[in-house]
C-alpha cells in the first residue's frame, strides 16, 4: 500500500498535503481499496467553503457510497476536473491525479489534530 | 462460516473474501469492473458452490416437485433445467430455484445458499409418499463458466458436444477426467455453463480451466460482477428484489408461473391477485444524472413515496446507474418520470424495460 511520508491524514482516511497557503485534499490508498471501483467523485464548486471534520461530497463506488471528510476549513480554490471524466484515477493514483479539491487554509492550527504517518497506519492496522 | 472448497485458490488468486448466505466468498478479485467486462467480453469463472443441491426421488418425484413449485415440471423432459419458484400459501416467495429432471422420477432443486437450511425445513414439511428429498448440498461443488468464450474454452476438455447443448438443458459427462453435470446456464446474460461436481475434484477442475481459458483471457469472477452482470440484466436476488413479502406476479415472474397447470402451495393467492389486480410491480428504472441507486432508495412521484428501489447499481455496461425497485401499479408503465430519493437529493429517473442491456 502507497501511504506517503509527507502528508496529514484524517481518521475518514483522506490526505492533505500543503502546498503554500493551499491544502491539496484527496483519499488515501487505503480508502480507494476499500471501496472499490470508483465511478463518482461528488465534491462542491469553487467558493464554497469547506470545514473542519465536516462532509464535503461523496465517492461513488460500484459497491458502495462514502462521504468526504475535509481535514481543514477553508475556501475551495480548486476542484479536479479530471477525476469527473475519469474517476478511476482516484483508484489508481490517489495522491496524484486523483485529487479531489484544493482549498485555500485560514488557520494552519487545523493540521494539529490530523494523523502523521506513524498514526494513520496505526489506525489502519486495527 | 462456512468455505467452499475453492477457498484457498480464492485466496492464492488474491481474493477480498466477505461473508454471504453464511460462506466466506470472493467478492471482487481485480475489481468488479474488469471482472464484469471480462465475462461480457471473453470468459470469467465463478464459484457458486455456496449454492443447496435437493434430491427428489421416488414415483411420486414429479407430483412432489409439481405441487411445491410455480413452474409446469410436466413441461420438463429428461436432460432439461427450469426456472421456477416456491411460494408459501399467501403467495409470498419462499425462494426461486432451478429444477433439473435427472431422469424418470428424479429432479434436483438447486437453491439460494442463504436459504437452504429453510428451503429444506419447508419442503419436508410438505413431502408426500414416494417421494424422497435429501439436501446433498455439501456434495457438491459448483462453478459458473461465463461469456461469448466459455464454450470454445471448454470444449477441448470434454467429450460432450456442447454446441448441441440447448439453453436450459445439460448432460451428464466429463470435464478434464471428471464427472459432473454440464448445464447451460447461468446469471449473467452471457452464453455459458454450469459445472456441477465432487468437492474433491475441486482444484482439478479450477486448474484444468485456468490452464484451458488462459488464451480465451480467463479471470476468476467475485459476487461484486455478479451482482452487476444480473442487474443488468433484471435477473431477481432473493432476499432484495424477491422474498417472502413479494409475489412472483408483481416481481415480474409470471412467465414461470403457470396458474393453470393445477395445484400447486400458493396458488390460490395467486390467482386471487391477479384477478383483484396487481397492486405493485417491479420495474427497470434508469437515470440519466451521474449516481448510483442503491436498495432501500424511496421511488417519488411528485414529492410523494410510490415505491421502494430493491437492487441498484452502477452498469459497466451502459456506464451509468440502474435500478430494480417496486412502484404502484399505475407508475410501472414504461417511460413514466418518477424521482428516487438519492440520500436527500430528488434525481430523476425514468421507468425503463427489462433487461437493461439490449442482447
Amino acid at each position: 500500500m502507497n501511504l506517503p511520508e509527507n502528508l496529514n491524514y484524517t481518521k475518514d482516511h483522506e490526505w492533505v498535503r500543503l502546498e503554500g497557503s493551499i491544502g491539496v485534499i484527496g483519499i488515501t490508498d487505503y480508502a480507494q481499496g476499500e471501496l472499490g471501483d470508483i465511478v463518482f467523485v461528488e465534491v462542491p464548486p469553487i467558493g464554497r467553503k469547506v470545514e473542519a471534520g465536516q462532509v464535503f461530497g461523496t465517492v461513488e463506488a460500484v459497491k458502495a457510497v462514502s462521504d468526504l471528510y475535509s481535514p481543514i476549513t477553508g475556501e475551495i480554490v480548486e476542484v479536479n476536473k479530471e477525476i469527473q471524466d475519469s474517476p478511476e484515477l482516484v483508484n489508481k493514483e490517489p495522491y496524484e491525479r486523483g485529487w479531489m479539491i484544493k482549498v485555500k487554509i485560514e488557520n494552519e492550527a487545523d493540521l494539529a489534530p490530523l494523523l502523521d504517518l506513524a498514526a494513520y497506519k496505526n489506525l489502519i492496522a486495527k | 462460516m462456512k468455505r467452499t472448497p475453492f477457498f484457498s485458490l480464492h485466496q492464492q488468486a488474491g481474493a477480498k473474501i466477505v461473508p454471504f448466505g453464511g460462506f466466506e466468498m470472493p467478492v471482487q478479485y481485480t475489481g468488479i469492473m474488469d471482472e464484469h467486462r471480462c465475462v461480457r467480453e471473453r470468459v470469467g469463472v465463478f464459484d457458486v458452490s455456496h449454492m443447496g443441491e435437493f434430491f427428489v426421488t421416488g414415483p411420486n418425484a414429479a407430483a412432489f416437485v409439481q405441487s411445491v413449485t410455480v413452474n409446469d415440471v410436466t413441461k420438463l423432459s429428461a436432460g432439461a433445467v427450469q426456472y421456477s419458484a416456491m411460494c408459501y400459501d399467501d403467495g409470498g416467495i419462499v425462494d426461486d430455484l432451478l429444477v433439473y429432471m435427472l431422469g424418470v422420477d428424479s429432479y434436483m432443486l438447486v437453491v439460494n445458499a442463504s436459504n437452504i437450511q429453510k428451503d429444506f425445513d419447508w419442503l419436508k414439511s410438505h413431502t408426500m409418499d414416494g417421494a424422497d428429498l435429501v439436501n446433498r448440498s455439501d456434495e457438491y461443488a459448483l462453478l459458473a463458466v461465463q461469456g461469448p468464450n466459455a464454450e470454445a474454452m471448454l470444449q477441448p476438455l470434454t467429450a460432450a458436444v456442447l454446441s448441441d447443448l440447448d439453453y436450459y438443458h445439460f448432460t451428464q459427462g466429463e470435464y478434464a477426467g471428471v464427472p459432473m453435470i454440464i448445464s447451460r446456464t447461468g446469471y449473467t446474460g452471457e452464453k455459458g455453463y454450469e459445472l456441477y461436481f465432487a468437492p474433491e475434484c475441486a482444484d482439478t477442475v479450477w486448474n484444468a480451466l485456468f490452464e484451458a481459458g488462459r488464451q480465451y483471457g480467463i479471470a476468476p469472477i467475485g459476487l461484486g460482477a455478479r451482482d452487476t452482470l444480473r442487474l443488468e440484466m433484471g435477473f431477481c436476488l432473493y432476499g432484495n428484489d424477491i422474498d417472502a413479502t413479494t409475489n412472483p406476479l408483481e416481481a415480474g415472474l409470471g412467465w414461470i408461473t403457470k396458474l393453470t397447470k393445477g395445484e400447486f402451495i400458493g396458488k390460490a393467492a395467486l390467482v386471487q391477485a391477479k384477478a383483484s389486480g396487481l397492486t405493485r410491480k417491479l420495474v427497470g428504472l434508469t437515470f440519466s444524472e451521474k449516481v448510483i441507486p442503491r436498495h432501500g432508495y424511496v421511488i417519488e412521484h411528485d414529492g410523494a413515496a410510490v415505491g421502494i428501489i430493491t437492487s441498484g447499481t452502477f452498469s459497466p455496461t451502459l456506464g451509468s446507474g440502474i435500478a430494480m425497485g417496486y412502484v404502484q401499479s399505475m407508475y410501472a408503465a414504461q417511460g413514466t418520470q418518477l424521482e428516487v430519493d438519492i440520500r436527500g437529493k430528488k434525481t430523476a429517473a425514468v421507468v425503463a424495460p427489462i433487461p437493461f442491456l439490449k442482447r
